[in-house]
């Protein structure tokens, strides 16, 4: 994301807020003040588009006394972490760490640690800004959205949920409640993004996740990456890689697959030949990186 | 942090960490800061206070057609709307500029720049004055821009300032300096001449706190008092008594605590004539404080200079001169703060720390559809662009000649025995010792070990880079007969009150905006008259409570206020001698001193200390012919020359071959400030200093599109580095005194930001030697060094 071109004032139009005790409270409230209503979580994205009169909601739902949204479990085969767990606390969990590094290595490099301590994964992937680190994250894990709204709640892939930039599945009347990211066993991810500072939005970022079988071969691969107007993964990119045993020359092949189904746009963070270079250089060391760590990953 | 060379202790202080005087002590102003208790403009409250609003425009070059503000001035809580026309009925549409130009309050007849000033709304609070705005509603009939300052001269581009009478281009002034023909011949009998365009893009300077005011008119007695973000009070209260006519004995001018300024807060904004005029209008007082977009957007920026840089030398690097033509972009009104007579400011000292025979600049400024300003930014009156310049174009030459560029620099300084050193155009350098610094530098930085791990890593393709600066500084204007600001000369005022008891208050003109000043000028005064800084108030920002003087900005609060409180507390101490005598019933020649106390030579038992003779001079005992019964004493200081602050700076850095990216690993500041007052004031100026310096390199540029939209309007797109972004710094010292100051003291104030630009991007282009890389532009993004590497490095502008 861009600031607005121009001159724009940075004092929000007025608005009515309200918050809400419960999850039901929060889906009724959402019914009551209509389409001119929005949720606010961390409120690092809404507020600043706000305050720029970028956005101008009637009415904010606070949703932060909402306890149980902010989780993060370890079940069965799937990790649940709750719409309004905080970057930090994903950021120091012991078992996205070993499980899905990838998401550690995004942490990292969201933002920074004053904005961590608020910002959420359900504002993250609800925002759905096309230079957002967790929703490539997501794309790559292919993870799941669990969404609730008055008529209960439904799952929906990542590959569903994302609609386009700054659009979701989730509906107005709607509330994200959960992400659930399947265990895999010999697996591994990595992300890595560069930035013209840290915690500016990337330049370009990219992610990937690999599953070996038994033998050493990839079964599964996904690859993503973000602010270079891709949308979900690079399915050709990873079927180079599906079925062989990892390889440099692969890797290479992959990344130059993904750079050139990508979209880049020329702006203050640099040309469109210089973000798909980064394509093709951050996709090959995320490859040898997942594939290093899913190599020396349990057996689960 | 890392220091080299710990300041010695203070013999006087018995505990080092409290020295009486001069030495590592922490800033007396610390306590409020660190406790949130800090008192800046935007916490004034005054009762029954107005807030203003201003709307800007949203285009860079329309002409106004019409302005309706029916609307808001129907908003329940707004109480007026003002608008150019309100103004030009007061006179007040335009306001004359620090460089000999006007300048719009609000736009009368057409918008010169985005987000210049086009209506002002008054209402009861901050909200609804931005509500307002919205309300407003204007037409525009949409001009060309001029935006790219190569093109501004081009027959036919449409001319910015139609206002001017007579004006059919968009040129400022032509300006010239060195002996053209002189230089020419050097040139042309010169073994080596390298040529490069070196560009420094437009920064800002982008204070933690933005700018704003609060006016409050008294309509009864007239008296206006103005709270404002400024770095220089008295010259602001001149300024309004003879732009608006008020009388300057009934205007004060009280800046609190301010949250930086780096010369942005030096001139005059439109912002604050609209509060005053608020005030005037409504009879309440009325607060002002712009947003962030605000501040960058429409307040003073920096550099912005096209150099086409020049340099001769000998085969075995001997430099024979420096040339330079500039295009100077200095937006749509040339509102330059500087104080010289000549439109470059001090930009003339670009022959850098070197002997030359001959140097000789041409600058040509032009109007272009931007904001206008143009001097701010720690930048000592252009002197940063100076040494940019020199330092890039030295680091060129070093490459061409394949020499060392520490070694070529070591052996074309001036020498010490060449000080006084006149150089080519015009500058008498006070004092200097080179070589020590550049050596100190490279010895604490290992620089042999350094060069071998280059090597090393370049046969394995990594890239890393060294890079060396080397500056003189040129701060501390006056003297007054060479350098004034609208006429008031460049001297400063100091009140020294020593209370009977002994405590002591001192009353200076500058204003500090995080400097230190507070603990400094105690330590100044303790060192000469023996009394702990404790014991001393410093009072500063406020019109009716200090002496006239010029203000805080290029450097100059040391090297002129300094030497202001330095001869203050020297006369109080002269004149305790005398009540001294009297207490001790002998003659002020039988006395000797020693730090706080007089005692009778011989008898050191017998002697009086500076609280005895304060109480003294408020007592009882008969004090000797033409000596009044105080302690106090008050001087204006009117320094005799410039100082010349140097360093010499080494970074490290190292590139990622793959991305571009730019990790600054290590930087070796040295600097020779003259006398150290206070080192660990001094070493965070530096850090301070170096940081932004980071920023400069690596990340800043005030970016336009070929409409005039500024595309570095909030902190998403203008960035400053980070802590993330910069090393451990590693700082060392010499000690230079100037011979003409009266404690030898210098001024640090902008040696950092002057110092590392160049030496980081030396540092880059160093690293980017393998893939023939000679000179890239700042900002240093990985996309923009990427570029570079692939050959097709470009200027940002």
């Amino acid at each position: 994301m861009s600031g607005p071109k121009g001159w724009t004032m940075q004092i929000p139009a007025p608005f009515d807020y309200e918050r809400a005790s419960d999850v039901a409270n929060a889906l009724t409230l959402l019914e009551r003040h209509g389409p001119e209503s929005r949720i606010i979580a961390g409120g690092h994205s809404l507020l600043p588009m706000m305050k720029l009169r970028l956005a101008r909601p009637e009415w904010l739902i606070d949703i932060n006394d909402l306890a149980e949204l902010e989780f993060i479990r370890r079940e069965g085969d799937q990790l649940r972490v709750g719409a309004l767990t905080r970057h930090t606390a994903l950021l120091e969990s012991a078992d996205v760490a070993e499980l899905f590094p990838i998401i550690r290595d995004a942490e990292q490099v969201i933002a920074d640690p004053v904005v961590r301590n608020r910002g959420t994964i359900g504002g993250s992937l609800c925002q759905a800004d096309p230079a957002e680190d967790l929703s490539t994250v997501c794309d790559v894990l292919r993870a799941q959205a669990v969404i609730r709204g008055p008529d209960g709640e439904r799952i929906v892939a990542m590959s569903d949920f994302h609609r386009g930039p700054y659009e979701t599945a989730v509906a107005q009347n709607e509330l994200l409640y959960e992400v659930r990211f399947t265990i895999r066993p010999r697996s591994g991810s990595a992300y890595e993004k560069v930035e013209r500072r840290v915690g500016d939005w990337a330049v370009v970022a990219a992610g990937a996740a690999v599953g070996l079988s038994a033998d050493g071969t990839v079964e599964e691969t996904a690859i993503g990456l973000t602010a270079v107007g891709l949308d979900g993964t690079v399915p050709e990119a990873e079927a180079v890689l599906r079925g062989q045993q990892p390889r440099e020359d692969l890797f290479v092949e992959a990344a130059r697959i993904a750079a050139a189904a990508c979209h880049p746009v020329d702006d203050q963070r640099g040309p469109v030949d210089y973000k798909r270079h980064l394509a093709d250089e951050l996709t090959r060391r995320v490859l040898r990186r997942a594939c290093a760590r899913a190599a020396g990953a349990k057996e689960g | 942090m890392t220091t080299v060379q710990e300041h010695a202790p203070n013999p006087a202080a018995g505990d080092p960490g409290r020295p009486i005087g001069f030495g590592r002590l922490q800033r007396k102003e610390d306590p409020r800061f660190v406790r949130g208790k800090g008192n800046y403009l935007d916490d004034i409250v005054l009762p029954g206070m107005l807030h203003g609003a201003i709307l800007r425009a949203p285009v860079a070059h329309a002409r106004l057609v019409s302005i309706d503000t029916t609307e808001a001035l129907a908003h329940p809580k707004v109480l007026a709307v003002i608008t150019g026309k309100d103004l030009q009925a007061l006179n007040l549409a335009w306001a004359p500029t620090l460089s000999a130009d006007v300048q719009a309050v609000l736009v009368t007849d057409k918008v010169r720049f985005q987000g210049q000033e086009v209506a002002f709304v008054v209402a009861e609070d901050r909200y609804a004055a931005r509500d307002a705005l919205e309300l407003i509603d204007v037409e525009y009939d949409m001009l060309p821009p001029v935006i790219d300052a190569r093109r501004a001269l081009d027959p036919g581009a449409p001319v910015i300032r139609d206002d001017i009478e007579g004006r059919t281009d968009n040129r400022i002034f032509d300006w010239e300096i060195g002996d053209a023909a002189e230089t020419e011949a050097v040139f042309a009998a010169a073994d080596v001449v390298v040529a490069q365009e070196v560009v420094y893009p437009r920064v800002h300077p982008a204070p933690m706190e933005t700018c704003g005011a609060v006016a409050d008119f008294d309509p009864v007695d007239g008296r206006l008092t103005l709270y404002e973000t400024t770095q220089a009070p008295h010259a602001h209260r001149t300024l309004y008594a003879i732009v608006a006519g008020i009388p300057e004995h009934k205007i004060r001018i009280a800046s609190p605590d301010i949250g930086g300024g780096f010369g942005n807060k030096v001139g005059i904004y439109p912002g604050y004539v609209l509060a005053v005029v608020g005030s005037i209008v409504t009879g309440k007082p009325v607060k002002w404080v712009e947003d962030r977009s605000e501040n960058l957007m429409s307040t003073s920026f920096a550099r912005d200079y096209i150099m086409q840089g020049e340099i001769a030398a000998t085969k075995d690097g001997k430099i024979l001169a420096v040339r330079t033509s500039v295009l100077a972009d200095h937006g749509a009104f040339n509102a330059t703060a500087q104080p010289t007579k000549t439109p470059a400011g001090f930009f003339s000292i670009f022959t850098g720390s070197y002997d030359l025979k001959a140097a000789y600049c041409k600058v040509t400024g032009v109007y272009t559809n931007k904001a206008p300003g143009g001097v701010a930014y720690a930048c000592s009156f252009r002197v940063t662009e100076a040494v940019y310049l020199v330092e890039r174009m030295v680091d060129i030459l070093a490459r061409k000649l394949e020499m060392d560029p520490a070694e070529l620099r070591l052996k074309n300084f001036i020498k010490p025995e060449q000080f006084p050193y006149a150089n080519k155009t015009g500058w008498v350098y006070d004092s200097g010792n080179y070589e020590p610094a550049m050596r100190l530098s490279m010895k604490m930085a290992g620089y042999e070990d350094l060069r071998r791990e280059q090597l090393e890593k370049r046969e394995r393709g990594e890239l890393m880079g060294i890079g060396v600066s080397f500056f003189t500084e040129t701060v501390g204007a006056g003297p007054r007969k060479h350098f004034d600001i609208v006429g008031l000369g460049m001297a400063d005022g100091a009140e020294l009150r020593v209370h009977p008891t002994g405590k002591a208050v001192v009353r200076i003109s500058v204003q500090s905006q995080g400097q230190g000043h507070e603990t400094t000028f105690a330590q100044i005064v303790a060192e000469e008259l023996g009394i702990p800084p404790e014991s001393i108030d410093v009072v500063h920002g406020d019109t009716d409570q200090t002496p006239f003087g010029l203000g805080t900005y290029g450097s100059r609060s040391t090297p002129v206020s300094g030497g202001a409180v330095a001869l203050v507390a020297r006369k109080v101490r002269d004149k305790a001698r005398f009540i001294a005598a009297a207490m001790l019933e002998t003659r002020p020649e039988d006395l000797e001193w020693e730090k706080g106390r007089w005692f009778v030579k011989g008898d050191p038992s017998a002697g009086k200390t500076i609280a005895e003779i304060a109480f003294g001079a408020h007592g009882t005992v008969a004090l000797p012919e033409g000596i009044d019964g105080n302690l106090d004493a008050e001087v204006t200081y009117d320094p005799p020359n410039l100082t010349f602050p140097f360093g010499a700076y080494i970074c490290v850095v190292d590139v990622d071959a793959g991305t571009g990216h730019v990790k600054v690993r290590r930087f070796i500041a040295v600097d020779d400030c003259g006398t150290r007052i206070n080192p660990m004031i001094i070493e965070g100026q530096v850090h301070g200093g170096l940081t932004d310096g980071v920023g400069m390199a690596l990340m800043e540029i005030i970016a336009f599109d070929e409409e005039g939209n500024c595309l570095s309007g909030s902190f998403m797109d203008y960035l400053i580095p980070t802590a993330m972004e910069v090393p451990d710094w590693e700082t060392g010292f010499t000690v230079t005194p100037s011979p003409h100051h009266p404690i030898g003291a210098k001024g640090i104030g902008e040696s950092a930001t002057v110092g590392s630009p160049p030496a980081i991007v030396n540092a880059i282009v160093d690293a980017l030697m393998p893939y023939g890389v000679t000179h890239m532009d700042m900002p240093c993004t990985p996309a923009r060094v990427w570029e570079a590497m692939q050959g097709r490095a470009r200027p940002p502008v």
